[in-house]
């Protein structure tokens, strides 16, 4: 089971679609959910962004930042949809995925049990101490 | 000078207790040490040779009177009494513990400072010319754009996993103190032809294995786009930089491999697509920002003692000579403090000797200190007729050592008496030499000449833009050194060019020795520096003076 993290804490996945790589763009149906990895490049999705109800951007290893801006430009192309950081992605980046775009983060159960609900939710102040947020106002 | 608001005290008291709870979750388990790892390493904790390592940020070099007593303060209460200031405008505490660390990170939050960012793949302590505000040939003071890009790279959320380390510097002056071709960004304050602010900006310089002078990227960026445009290049960086290869994942090799057109396309199309983010609130604080830094109130008085101390006393003569720098106020000197005694650890300084720099500051510079990347101390603004006092007090500190510009003022690396990554020592060698040089009295003869150590090949020591650079390496478990001549880190940058084979610890200091005084054999006229000489007859020359056996005299 995997586990959803957002701003209240621990929830169950409750996306009800299909989630498909990026190579089967072709066959994306409305209501889709779709995968990138660190590698991928996100301009592939500009065509697709309205049908597509979820980006689930893979954080292979914690400390791969290219998700954060994979994150960035996909809600720079006009992306409002679900965005979503799934895999090896610390607590203590929490408000680094919030503070980019993501809503919400995918981690497996193996690392909740390590980094605990609690250690999430202390960072769900991301919105507090920003100082980009100050900047870009 | 600039002062912490409400938001930047919430900021570092909030980022002292996430710290604080990081250290107790690596300590309970819920971190692993990798996962711990980066985390300490954005807040400035090492793991060194001997001990942890933390490395406290001086943000464009500027410290105040009451900062300087509190690093004096953490010296005393949580290492062993001392501190070593950096080439990046750092200061280090070799021997802290790692329990004490969330405690002395809130003493420095209690005098408006941190350690954020100064290790980590991310954006690091921004450094800037030492001489800023004080310059008599600056065209704008770089230190409110400097704090800009603390504000805005401190936690940056897209940039803390960056593929490697990123160092931006920044001069206000056309004459570059603050080596901006050596760094992953380089900006340069200058002025478009309508005589508006902006910068030329510069990208992809390092040194390092590969060293590389940075390019051009822009040569005219208007103010207000700044932020926006260096965000493009971290972001281009982020996806495009190697992540397969530690030794190639600067930008430097990014835009090396790339090219810098197609690298400059990708800048451009990400600063195209958002600039419309910045709604101009960070010009906003800027203005706020520039307010903080007005200039003292500079006092006029007659300058007649300081003359005629000058003109009676040889020693404080020599030590005006080479340790002040002309300031823009008439009346008014900047005096560099060297923290390198003969014989001393360079960058090195005592908790004692921090107080009566602090206290110099209060009583003769308008309460304010500057870190150079040379590991010197400066006072910025010091009235001349003060200067015969400050020298005294300086001279009972053990701290009145002549030798700004000259070859006993050395940069060198922590190198193996303290770093875990070093092949080589480079404190003992610059003591060496610079000792060598004492007794052979001829520093001032010699004129300015920069020596560079590193004690391996990431160069910290800077030795590629060293005028005589020393690389120390391992060769199958002996220290050997290679010797490189000719580089600089000013507006003229050079890469030193390598010369032949290296040399044993015991031989290097006498190869130095040849060098230098096969230098004053073949230089023109007392005013051509060794740097003027070299450039004029090329190495072959001097690989006599190193290696011997040609006839070389002649060669000018």
């Amino acid at each position: 089971m995997t586990i959803i993290v957002t701003d209240t804490g621990f929830g169950v996945d409750d996306f009800p679609g299909v989630i498909r790589p990026l190579s089967e763009i072709e066959a994306i149906q409305e209501g889709d959910g779709v995968e990138i990895g660190p590698a991928d490049d996100p301009r592939a999705l500009v065509g697709v962004l309205g049908q597509v109800a979820l980006i689930r951007v893979r954080f292979p290893a914690f400390n791969d930042g290219r998700g954060f801006s994979h994150a960035r430009d996909l809600r720079s192309f006009g992306y409002h949809g679900r965005l979503r950081a799934a895999g090896h992605v610390l607590a203590d980046q929490y408000a680094m995925a919030r503070r980019v775009g993501f809503d919400e983060v995918e981690i497996d159960e193996a690392l909740a049990q390590r980094q605990p609900e609690p250690q999430w939710l202390a960072r769900a102040d991301w919105r507090e101490n920003y100082y980009q947020g100050r900047l870009r106002a | 000078m600039y002062q912490y608001n409400e938001f930047d005290e919430a900021f570092v008291r909030s980022r002292v207790a996430q710290f604080r709870s990081q250290v107790e979750r690596r300590i309970d388990g819920s971190l692993t040490e990798d996962e711990f790892r980066p985390l300490r390493l954005m807040n400035g904790l090492y793991l060194q040779l001997h001990a942890y390592m933390l490395r406290v940020a001086i943000p464009y070099g500027t410290l105040s009177s009451s900062q300087m007593r509190q690093l004096a303060m953490i010296a005393e209460r949580w290492d062993k009494g001392y501190g070593h200031f950096t080439t990046r405008q750092n200061i280090q505490f070799n021997w802290p513990r790692l329990k004490d660390v969330p405690d002395i990170l809130d003493a420095l939050a209690d005098v408006g400072m941190h350690a954020i960012q100064t290790s980590g793949n991310c954006v690091r302590n921004v450094t800037a010319d030492h001489f800023a505000a004080a310059a008599a040939d600056e065209i704008a003071d770089p230190r409110p754009i400097a704090e800009l890009l603390r504000e805005w790279s401190t936690d940056h959320p897209e940039f803390q996993f960056l593929p490697r380390k990123f160092k931006i510097a920044i001069t206000g002056s056309p004459n570059d103190r603050a080596v901006t071709r050596s760094h992953d960004i380089g900006l340069r304050m200058v002025r478009n032809d309508a005589g508006e602010p902006g910068f030329e900006v510069l990208v992809g310089g390092g040194l390092g294995r590969t060293p590389m002078l940075a390019q051009v990227i822009r040569d005219f960026l208007p103010q207000a786009d700044l932020l926006p445009y260096i965000e493009a290049i971290l972001g281009a960086y982020n996806l495009k930089g190697r992540r397969d290869n530690k030794y190639k994942a600067r930008i430097k090799i990014t835009v090396f491999e790339n090219g810098l057109d197609a690298f400059k396309a990708d800048v451009e199309e990400r600063f195209a697509r958002l600039r419309s983010q910045w709604s101009g609130a960070d010009q906003e604080i800027l203005k706020g920002i520039e307010a903080q830094f007005a200039p003292p109130a500079f006092r006029n008085a007659p300058t007649d003692e300081y003359e005629t101390v000058r003109a009676t006393n040889p020693v404080f003569r020599a030590w005006t000579d080479v340790n002040l720098h002309p300031h823009k106020v008439d009346g008014y000197a900047i005096v560099s403090i060297s923290l390198k005694k003969h014989g001393a650890t360079p960058g090195d300084a005592t908790a004692d000797q921090m107080r009566v720099m602090a206290d110099l500051a209060d009583r003769y510079g308008h309460g304010e200190l500057r870190v150079s990347h040379e590991q010197n101390i400066i006072l910025p603004h010091v009235h001349k007729s003060d200067l015969p006092a400050v020298w005294a007090i300086l001279r009972e500190a053990d701290l009145a050592t002549a030798n700004i510009g000259l070859v006993s003022d050395i940069i060198a690396c922590p190198g193996m008496d303290y770093c875990a990554l070093a092949t080589a020592r480079s404190i003992p060698i610059a003591q060496q030499i610079a000792t060598r040089f004492e007794e052979l009295q001829v520093e001032h003869e010699v004129g300015p000449l920069k020596i560079k150590i590193s004690g391996c090949i990431n160069a910290c020591g800077h030795h590629h833009v060293g005028h005589i650079g020393i690389l120390g390496l391992d060769r199958a478990g002996v220290e050997n050194y290679q010797v490189t001549l000719g580089g600089d880190g000013t507006e003229t940058a050079a890469i030193g060019e390598k010369m032949g084979p290296g040399f044993p610890a015991e031989e290097i200091v006498g190869a130095i020795e040849r060098l230098v005084l096969g230098y004053l054999e073949i230089r023109r006229d007392a005013e051509e520096t060794f740097l003027e000489t070299f450039r004029r007859v090329g190495p072959e020359p001097f690989k006599g003076f190193l290696y011997g056996g040609e006839e070389t005299a002649d060669a000018a």
